[in-house]
């Protein structure tokens, strides 16, 4: 069980300022020349050891990654080092997220330490924040709290007095969940439409600029200090074997008590809700299913959540995924289709239009939903749309037509039931009414 | 059949249309001196000859500006774009592809408060039919301004505020834990000319602990409690 101590954001509500006066007294930037001066290696090592698989929805372990950057920097044509450049992921916009919105209003010298150190490890010059445009007093609070970090030498030249110099910027979205997609999020950056780029080149050998560029989610990167500060043991000794440390969970929906939570990996469905969401409205034999990881990952039915640990291979086993651990749920006044197609509508709008299966599909896709919500189909079109579903995933450049493909094949899976009666109710209504 | 605000694709976004009238007004836009100070400083953050990375928040200052002159929430007429891509010395048609692609960026004129209620599934489900009802009651039609020049109102896509949903932004702010009373009151409130208390519109809720108090960190409500004592 996780007790406060073990919280790594300690003021994620923001009961107490987010200042860098009230954040040192909570232990951030606490001899940070320290951590620097393990080197980058050592810091690498930590992260790996400490088991850290990005918070951002993928899961791909975070140290890793950062050993993917160029131990020497490569050479422009005329034999000058390049920049590399660690951009952090805060465009958080995946249906049910809201944590890193807390970490950027309540804690962000979390993250500004911890772009540091994940900057240093990597060799990176800079870090570019990209926030998504709609966090419009966040992104307030973020430009304040950077501009605190450099008035106090923490970041800049000789950051933290560790001799390394390091800038940390702030750039703003302007609404396109697609720049979430790390490449689409570097072609933001660089002043263009957010498409999505083809990969390889991968962003660690060209990104931002044509430099070594690794993105990385908010929380990944804020939780960095801590797990060094306390060691990789102590962050690994919460959660399952392959699924550890502690996580922001953001409980939305048909809860008693909605709420964004840290909680140890791996906490089973029902403790969570039990503890932080007063259980499910009208009780857990009113629950009717569960979006475990924001809107991309498929459903899973009451039954086979309620005892579910919640972590990446948990809901994996369950057909679904962690995501970012967006927890969305719903009880039976749900009307399910309603709910999946809403979320149809939601890729509609969010297709960047550059690859044709997702651009075409994503619309054909709703636009069958919502006759289904209404019954107002043949069933051989269900079949029909799951068949849709699979030429649209892993047909795409990016993962968005993946993430809009799953969430219809799990209502599919799941409720084809519920799809076949309202189909029937709806004959069943024309044939009387044809009497 | 959803209405028009749902069914758009970023790619459907136009601007509006070139006219006389149109460069008569903007024509002349320059930044004003404040922000043209501001202008300088979003460009310097990034690398020297990559100013092109300065577009989005260039735009964003852009329609802040014409916001304050027309006392709404600001908009990008084509001229002002033309002059944005001056500054950053790029194409015109590559701003206006990004002015395009980004939903934050006005293209026709919008009221003094831009009403934005998300509608996607998270709040969906904790009642943001009601509050786009009633918006409705107001007047309020989903891509429309009043005829007031006071609202304009828009669906908009999950905006990370879900476990405190459902929710509406206006302008700048997040007005969250809404029912159609609370909205209302918001409403009353802004057409009043007063500002009202951005956040969760709960009485005794602070941010996104669970209603009725937090079951994790009760130290940290009352004091800045440092847990490094008890590692």
């Amino acid at each position: 069980m996780l007790t406060d101590k073990d919280r790594i954001f300690t003021n994620l509500y923001g009961f107490q300022p987010w200042n860098l006066d009230a954040a040192r007294k909570r232990g951030d930037w606490d001899d940070t020349k320290a951590i620097l001066a393990k080197g980058r290696d050592a810091i690498i090592d930590e992260i790996k050891a400490s088991g850290l698989r990005g918070r951002g929805g993928a899961g791909f372990p975070t140290g890793m990654k950062w050993s993917f950057m160029p131990k020497e920097a490569p050479k422009d044509r005329d034999g000058n080092p390049r920049p590399s450049f660690l951009v952090i992921n805060a465009d958080e916009s995946e249906p049910g997220s809201c944590k890193d919105r807390e970490i950027i209003r309540h804690d962000p010298h979390k993250l500004i330490e911890g772009a540091l150190v994940a900057g240093f490890a990597m060799q990176a010059r800079a870090a570019y924040i990209y926030i998504r445009g709609e966090y419009i007093r966040e992104a307030e609070t973020l430009f304040a709290a950077v501009q605190e970090a450099y008035d106090a030498g923490l970041i800049g030249k000789n950051a933290a007095g560790s001799g390394y110099d390091f800038d940390v910027f702030v750039h703003r979205g302007a609404g396109a969940y697609i720049c979430g997609e790390e490449t689409a999020m570097i072609e933001s950056l660089e002043g263009k439409k957010g498409q999505p780029r083809l990969k390889p080149p991968f962003p660690a050998g060209a990104g931002l600029y044509g430099c070594p560029t690794t993105v990385n989610n908010v929380e990944s990167i804020a939780v960095a200090p801590t797990i060094i500060r306390r060691g990789a043991a102590w962050f690994s000794s919460f959660g399952r074997e392959n699924n550890k440390g502690t996580k922001l969970f953001q409980i939305s929906g048909h809860v008693e008590k909605p709420c964004v939570v840290e909680e140890a990996m791996s906490i089973p469905f029902r403790e969570l809700i039990e503890k932080h969401c007063g259980g499910i409205r009208g009780g857990w034999d009113n629950l009717l299913a569960v979006i475990p990881g924001g809107s991309s990952v498929p459903l899973v039915p009451a039954e086979q959540i309620m005892d579910c640990p919640m972590d990446f291979d948990g809901l994996k086993e369950v057909g679904s995924g962690l995501g970012t651990a967006a927890v969305i749920v719903m009880d039976k006044s749900t009307d399910i289709v309603r709910a999946i197609s809403r979320i149809s509508a939601f890729y509609k709008h969010e297709s960047c239009g550059q690859c044709t299966p997702c651009r075409e599909g994503t619309g054909w896709m709703w636009r069958v939903m919502e006759r289904l919500r209404e019954g107002e189909a043949d069933k051989s079109e269900i079949d029909m749309l799951f068949e849709v579903t699979k030429q649209v995933e892993g047909h795409t450049i990016c993962a968005l037509g993946d993430a809009a493909a799953w969430p219809i094949q799990g209502l599919i899976r799941h409720f084809r039931p519920e799809l076949e009666r309202r189909i029937e109710a709806r004959e069943g209504s024309l044939q009387e009414a044809a009497e | 059949m959803l209405s028009r605000g749902v069914c758009s694709l970023m790619a459907e976004r136009a601007p509006a249309p070139d006219t006389p009238e149109l460069r008569q007004r903007w024509g002349n836009f320059t930044w004003s001196t404040e922000n043209a100070e501001q202008a300088k400083v979003v460009v310097a953050r990034y690398p020297a000859g990559r100013q092109k990375s300065a577009v989005m928040p260039l735009l964003d200052l852009a329609q802040r500006q014409v916001g304050a002159e027309t006392n709404t929430q600001g908009w990008l007429p084509l001229p002002v774009m033309e002059y944005v891509a001056n500054y950053l010395d790029m194409p015109i048609i590559r701003v206006l592809e990004v002015a395009t692609f980004y939903t934050m960026y006005n293209l026709a004129p919008v009221g003094r408060y831009h009403v934005q209620v998300c509608g996607t599934t998270p709040c969906m489900l904790r009642g943001s039919d009601d509050i786009l009802d009633a918006c409705y009651k107001r007047g309020m039609r989903k891509g429309h301004t009043t005829d007031d020049g006071l609202w304009t109102l828009t669906e908009v896509e999950c905006m990370g505020n879900c476990a405190t949903a459902p929710m509406v932004q206006i302008n700048d702010d997040n007005y969250e834990d809404l029912t159609p009373e609370r909205l209302n009151s918001v409403l009353d409130a802004l057409a009043a000319g007063d500002t009202p208390k951005a956040g969760t519109q709960e009485s005794g809720r602070h941010t996104s602990e669970p209603s009725g108090g937090p079951t994790t960190l009760k130290d940290m409500v009352k004091e800045n409690h440092d847990y490094r004592g008890e590692w």
